[in-house]
C-alpha cells in the first residue's frame, strides 16, 4: 500500500504560546479509513484544517499524493475534500448551485451527469432545486458531503460528520462512508463517537493535547489493548475473597455476590481454567458466568487519562 | 490560473444579484429620481448654470459616482464577509486557488453589479435632464476604474469587519462624508478659498472632477491628477489585499 497522505513533525502554535499540534507525524494509506479520536481541544480539527490549507502550520510538512501542501498547494488541494464540523452553507442558494459552485472552485468544468450521480447517491436529487434553508439538518449535512465530493477527491476529511445527528442518519452516513471506501476514496474522520470508529474505521488514531498518542489497526488495537473480564456470579454472597483465590487478583463486587477477573486475551494462558477450579475448591457455588470485552471507548479513556488500558 | 474557480465565484456572486434583480434595478432608479426631484428640480431651479451646464445635468456624474462607490463597497464587502459570517469561507481557503483568483472573482462580480447600477442611473437621468458625454472613453474608463477600485476597498472592509456593524462603519462614517463633500452636488470653485484648499485633500474630489470632465469637459482639478488619484488608490487597495492574503490577516489562523 502507498501512503497517500504523509504528515511529518507537524506543529502549530499560536501567538499566545498555545501549541495546538506538537510534532504530529502520520502516514495514511490509499483507500483506508482512519478514525481520529480525541477529546475536545485535542487538536483533531487543527490537524485537518492544516492539511486542508485553512490553517497555516508553524513547521513540519504535509504531502498529499506526493504534492507538498504549501509549495504545490493546487495539486495537493485538488485531491482533498473536506466536510467541516459545522454546517456552513449559504441559506438562500439552491442545492444544485452550491454543489456546482464547489466543483468549479476546485477547477473542474461543468459535469451535470457527475453532479446528478453524487446528489442521487446522497438522496439529494429530489431536493436539488430547494434552497438550503428549506432543508433539514440531516439534509444539510448531506449537502456538505455532496460539495466535498463534487470535485471527485481522492482523500476525504470528515470532521465529526455525525455530531448531533439522529441514529438513523448516522447509520446512513456510515453506509455512505463504506460506499466511498469501495470507490477507492481515502477517508479520515474525526469523531467523539467511539462506536463510529469501531464500526467503520480500518485504523484508529488517538490524539490528545496536540500529540498523536497512537495510530493502530483497529482490530490489533482491540486485541492488544483490549482486556477481557470474566464475572463469576455466586449463589451465596461472601464477605471477603477466599485466600486460595488471592493469586488471581480478583475484585469482589459491592454486593459480594460476584468475583471479577481481568485477563489478557493475547496471553498464552488466560488462567480461566485454574480460576474456576480454585473457585470450586473454595467451596463457592456458581450461579452464572459472564464475559465482557473492553470497548474502544475504554481504551481511549485510559489512553488520554494516562491510565492502564 | 484557475479560471474555472474565478468563474465559479463570479457566477455565484452574480446569482445573488439576479435573485434580487427587481430590487437591484428599482432601488437606484427610485433614489436617482428622488435626487432629481429634490436637488435638480426644487433646489436646482434656484441655482444658475455652472460653467454653462444646468445644475440638474451638473450633478449627474456626482450622483452616478455616489451610487457606484457605495454599491461597489457594499457589494464587495458583503460578498467576502458573508462567507466569513456563515463559515463557508473554509471552502475558499481549502480550494486550489490563490488570492488573485479570489479577488478577481469577488471584486469582478461586485464591480459588475455597481457598473450595471451606474448605467441604470445614467439612463434614468436622461429622462430628467439633457446629458452630453464629451469623452465617452474617459467616462467608461473612470466608471470602470471607480467600480473596481472601490470594490477592492469593499473587499478589504469585508475582510477587516468582525460584524455587520463594522461593515457599515467605513461606508457610512468615512466614504459618505467624503463623497458629499467631494463636489457631488457642487463645484468646489463655489466654496470659500480656505475650504477649496481643504477640499483638495479629499480624494473623492479628484474622482468626481475627472468623471464630470468626461461628461462636460469641465473639471475642478486637472484631469491628469484625477487619473493619477484613481490609479494610485487602486494600487494601494491591491497592495493591502496582497498583504492580507500573504499574512492571512483575519481570514487564516
Amino acid at each position: 500500500m502507498t501512503a497517500i497522505l504523509s504528515i511529518r513533525d507537524l506543529r502549530k502554535s499560536y501567538a499566545n504560546g498555545f501549541e495546538a499540534l506538537k510534532g504530529v507525524s502520520l502516514d495514511i494509506e490509499e483507500g483506508e479509513i482512519l478514525a481520529l479520536l480525541g477529546p475536545n481541544g485535542a487538536g483533531k480539527t487543527t490537524l485537518i484544517s492544516t492539511v486542508c490549507g485553512i490553517t497555516t502550520p508553524s513547521s513540519g510538512s504535509v504531502t498529499v499524493g506526493g504534492h507538498d501542501i504549501q509549495t504545490e498547494f493546487r495539486a495537493a488541494r485538488r485531491m482533498i475534500g473536506l466536510v467541516p464540523q459545522e454546517i456552513a452553507l449559504e441559506p438562500f442558494e439552491k442545492v444544485w448551485n452550491t454543489v456546482r459552485f464547489s466543483r468549479g472552485l476546485f477547477g473542474h468544468g461543468r459535469d451535470n451527469a457527475r453532479l446528478e450521480e453524487i446528489l442521487r447517491k446522497l438522496s439529494l436529487w429530489d431536493k436539488r432545486r430547494n434552497a438550503i434553508k428549506e432543508l433539514s439538518g440531516g439534509m444539510k449535512r448531506r449537502v456538505l458531503i455532496a460539495k466535498a465530493l463534487a470535485h471527485e477527491p481522492r482523500v476525504l476529511f470528515l470532521d465529526e460528520p455525525t455530531a448531533g445527528v439522529d441514529v438513523e442518519l448516522r447509520k446512513d452516513m456510515w453506509e455512505i462512508v463504506a460506499e466511498l471506501k469501495q470507490a477507492g476514496v481515502t477517508i479520515i474522520l474525526t469523531t467523539h463517537y467511539i462506536e463510529e470508529a469501531e464500526a467503520i474505521a480500518d485504523r484508529v488514531g488517538v490524539i490528545d493535547k496536540g500529540e498523536l498518542l497512537l495510530v493502530q489497526d483497529k482490530d490489533t488495537l482491540m486485541a492488544q489493548m483490549g482486556k477481557k473480564q470474566i464475572e463469576v456470579m455466586l449463589t451465596e454472597p461472601v464477605a471477603t475473597i477466599p485466600e486460595n483465590l488471592a493469586e488471581h487478583s480478583l475484585v469482589l463486587n459491592d454486593a459480594g455476590d460476584a468475583l471479577i477477573y481481568t485477563y489478557d486475551t493475547n496471553a498464552e494462558r488466560t488462567g480461566i481454567t485454574t480460576l474456576l477450579n480454585d473457585v470450586a475448591q473454595a467451596g463457592l457455588v456458581l450461579r452464572d458466568v459472564q464475559t465482557r470485552q473492553s470497548s474502544l471507548e475504554e481504551i481511549f479513556v485510559n489512553l488520554v487519562s494516562g491510565g492502564p488500558a | 490560473m484557475n479560471w474555472a474557480a474565478v468563474a465559479a465565484i463570479y457566477r455565484f456572486e452574480m446569482a445573488r444579484f439576479f435573485r434580487t434583480l427587481a430590487q437591484s434595478f428599482l432601488s437606484p432608479v427610485l433614489s436617482t429620481s428622488l435626487y432629481f426631484v429634490v436637488f435638480g428640480t426644487a433646489i436646482g431651479s434656484r441655482i444658475q448654470e455652472i460653467e454653462g451646464v444646468s445644475y440638474g445635468a451638473f450633478i449627474v456624474p456626482g450622483l452616478i459616482m455616489l451610487s457606484v462607490v457605495m454599491l461597489s463597497i457594499s457589494n464587495a464587502s458583503f460578498g467576502i464577509y458573508f462567507p466569513k459570517f456563515l463559515g463557508t469561507i473554509y471552502e475558499l481557503l481549502s480550494a486550489p486557488i490563490n488570492f488573485i483568483e479570489i479577488v478577481i472573482g469577488y471584486v469582478g462580480a461586485a464591480a459588475t453589479k455597481a457598473l450595471f447600477v451606474g448605467l441604470v442611473i445614467l439612463v434614468t437621468a436622461t429622462f430628467f435632464v439633457d446629458i452630453r458625454i464629451e469623452h465617452p472613453f474617459a467616462m467608461a474608463a473612470f466608471l470602470i476604474l471607480t467600480c473596481l477600485s472601490f470594490s477592492l476597498l469593499g473587499f478589504i472592509v469585508g475582510i477587516w469587519a468582525g460584524n455587520f456593524e463594522q461593515m457599515s462603519l467605513v461606508p457610512q462614517l468615512v466614504v459618505t462624508p467624503l463623497i458629499f463633500l467631494g463636489g457631488t452636488f457642487y463645484s468646489i470653485s463655489m466654496l470659500p478659498p480656505l475650504w477649496q484648499t481643504i477640499t483638495l485633500f479629499n480624494p473623492v474630489v479628484y474622482l468626481i472632477s475627472g468623471f464630470r470632465w468626461s461628461f462636460y469637459g469641465i473639471a475642478d482639478v486637472p484631469i491628469f491628477w484625477s487619473l493619477l488619484a484613481i490609479l494610485a488608490f487602486t494600487g494601494l487597495c491591491l497592495a493591502i489585499i496582497g498583504w492580507i492574503f500573504k499574512t492571512g490577516w483575519r481570514i487564516r489562523s
